[in-house]
């Protein structure tokens, strides 16, 4: 029973991870209408960059998470103003193979840059330990990570409730026409908003960057979790987004535990089944 | 009826092409006929693939799986038996049977969720292909598969150990899966699923059952698919399971949109310069995908119609018009 306990604070730690790229991923999805494949890379960015910064550069643990953000807002800015921004009009296919193209580039550039060696950055000293829970020894990081991962669901739920910008937000997802007519700079809107979800991709990057190794081709890899992720939400549901994340997170967690060989099989049957019984999501109306 | 110069033009070139594909074992070394036995190969998983996307307008993201059913059905049964067209064949139903199943299933959505659906089908047939070590042999893949020789008892035996001999048989069954896909998508039966591409609900009104023909078409695309991998393991003599990974299944929609979706010939097209793109980067960089990524970029943002379109809206009414021919629109 306590194993089993365990295991499942272990999974929730792994979903806040997805929980942060998924983010980014749905908001994105939900306001400009694109599924981004490169979202990925850019959690593979924001590692690289918090790697850099905080492993090689030696700068502040808490600064050289901001400039990873910064960094990926960046690139982000670049994607959307001088790509995405014209084949909005276009079929999904051609979106899809766009972000693709990214995507390529993003993971040549990285092992030009950093090379195709695998990386571990050390962990800040005041990360390193445990705690015990039920008896085994959790790491501290760990529950930085689900706490983080809570209180950025608490500060979206704010930004998108509570503020004139996250006003803008919904009305332009839910019509982006009337929100248009009534005064909503759109153009401008969906760069801060697609900068906002590579932020978000990146912060979760960022602070995988401790535990989980860097490496050119980790992006590809997370970016068909987070899928998994926003489809069991319901694409461009956010709350959707972190209870997906959780399932996620905890099904592989007891998955490892109890059937290792099926476990990323089970997690794409769930996909399939919510795709197919409720494809608006668990959470969708 | 009179024929267009323009028409026999291209007829003319294909015939053309044709001929030297047959000619080049005598023509080019080795390295040439496996590149080309590559791109017939992709050619074959792009073609069905555009079934799906140019001409019943559904974006697959999940070819590979069936691509990786065939290579696997294939290399299973030549392990135990050692004739190639038992191989092949095992390998094309054992992907269309799979095609079949989860055709049904996903043709119950259209566009986005189509994507995901198919995408999510093929990672799953990939993480079995990954774990399940006793049937598939894990991540070392299947290994040792021989290029067994083509048997049909009282017929013909071909010795197919040298790969100018399987170059042959590629290069007949690809053209034939070719040729049979043009007669399909210029069928009524393709004339039905570009009608439904355009306007699903006209064609529901003429009492046509929609889903059906999704799901012929997502057959016959998974059997392309499971002839285009079943192909493989004789040319590699293993098989592994990166083959139904999801970026594998982006190299037909690669090909596809280098060619050009909405004509036959590319995604043809499409394979080939896949492949000397390739080839002439790694030449310079072992970054290729690099390069690759920009030129899908450029495309994309340039040249949505594909390389093809170029040829057809320039340089066929030029060359009308060069020989004196008017255009036939």
């Amino acid at each position: 029973m306590e194993t089993l306990a365990f295991q499942g604070l272990i999974g929730l730690s792994l979903a806040m991870y997805l929980w942060l790229i998924a983010a980014g991923l749905t908001i994105v999805f939900g306001v400009l209408g694109i599924l981004n494949f490169a979202h990925g890379s850019l959690f593979m960015l924001g590692a690289y960059f918090a790697f850099t910064f905080y492993g090689l550069l030696g700068i502040n643990f808490w600064l050289s998470m901001l400039l990873s953000l910064l960094g990926a807002a960046l690139v982000g800015l670049i994607m959307e103003r001088f790509f995405l921004r014209y084949i909005y009009h276009l079929d999904v296919a051609y979106q899809l193979l766009l972000t693709f193209g990214f995507i390529l580039i993003f993971d040549d550039a990285v092992k030009m840059i950093w090379g195709g060696v695998f990386m571990i950055p050390p962990m800040p000293d005041f990360f390193t330990g445990a705690i015990l829970i039920f008896g085994r020894p959790f790491p501290i990081y760990n529950l930085f990570i689900i706490s983080t991962g809570i209180g950025v669901a608490i500060g979206l739920w704010l930004i998108l409730e509570r503020t004139w910008w996250g006003r803008i937000i919904r009305a332009s997802a839910s019509d982006r026409e009337m929100a248009s007519a009534i005064g909503v700079n759109i153009p401008i809107l969906f760069t801060t908003v697609f900068m906002f979800g590579a932020a978000l991709a990146a912060l979760g990057g960022a602070l995988s960057t401790p535990v989980r190794v860097v490496a050119p081709g980790i992006g590809g890899a997370i970016i068909i979790q987070a899928f998994v992720v926003t489809v069991i939400g319901g694409l461009g549901n956010l709350k959707g987004a972190f209870v997906g994340a959780v399932i996620v997170g905890v099904l592989t967690a007891y998955g490892i535990l109890l059937f290792p060989i099926f476990e990323l099989f089970i997690i794409f049957v769930v996909m399939a089944a919510v795709l197919l019984l409720k494809p608006e999501g668990l959470f969708g109306g | 009826m009179i024929k267009h110069k323009g028409f026999s033009i291209t007829t003319l070139l294909l015939l053309a092409l044709i001929v030297f594909l047959f000619f080049l074992p005598q023509l080019a070394g080795k390295y040439v006929m496996y590149m080309t036995m590559h791109i017939l190969i992709l050619s074959v998983f792009s073609l069905g693939f555009n079934l799906l996307l140019g001409y019943t307008g559904l974006l697959s993201f999940g070819q590979a799986g069936f691509y990786a059913c065939g290579a696997y059905g294939c290399a299973k049964l030549l392990l135990v038996i050692p004739s190639l067209l038992p191989g092949i064949i095992c390998g094309i139903l054992f992907a269309g049977v799979f095609a079949l199943i989860l055709g049904f299933l996903c043709i119950r959505h259209t566009r986005i969720y189509f994507a995901m659906l198919t995408l999510c089908f093929g990672m799953m047939i990939y993480s079995l292909a990954w774990k399940w070590r006793s049937m598939t042999g894990g991540d070392d893949g299947l290994i040792g598969i021989p290029r067994a020789p083509l048997e049909i008892p009282g017929i013909l035996s071909i010795d197919m150990s040298s790969m100018g001999n399987y170059y042959y048989f590629v290069l007949v069954v690809c053209l034939l899966a070719i040729g049979l896909l043009y007669r399909i998508v210029n069928s009524p039966f393709g004339l039905t699923l570009q009608g439904i591409r355009d306007s699903e609900s006209r064609i529901a009104f003429t009492g046509i059952s929609v889903k059906n023909y999704r799901l012929i078409a997502f057959t016959i695309a998974g059997l392309y698919a499971g002839l285009a991998g079943a192909l493989l393991p004789p040319l590699e003599n293993t098989v592994t399971p990166p083959l139904a990974h999801w970026t594998h299944s982006a190299e037909p929609v690669m090909a596809t949109l280098l060619g050009g979706i909405h004509t036959f010939s590319g995604p043809i097209v499409g394979a080939f310069l896949f492949y000397v793109i390739k080839d002439i980067i790694v030449r310079f960089t072992e970054y290729w995908l690099i390069w690759l990524g920009a030129i899908v970029l450029a495309l994309v943002m340039g040249l949505p119609g594909g390389v093809v379109s170029i040829f057809e809206k320039r340089l066929i009414p030029w060359i009308r018009l060069r020989f004196g021919e008017r255009s036939p629109r």
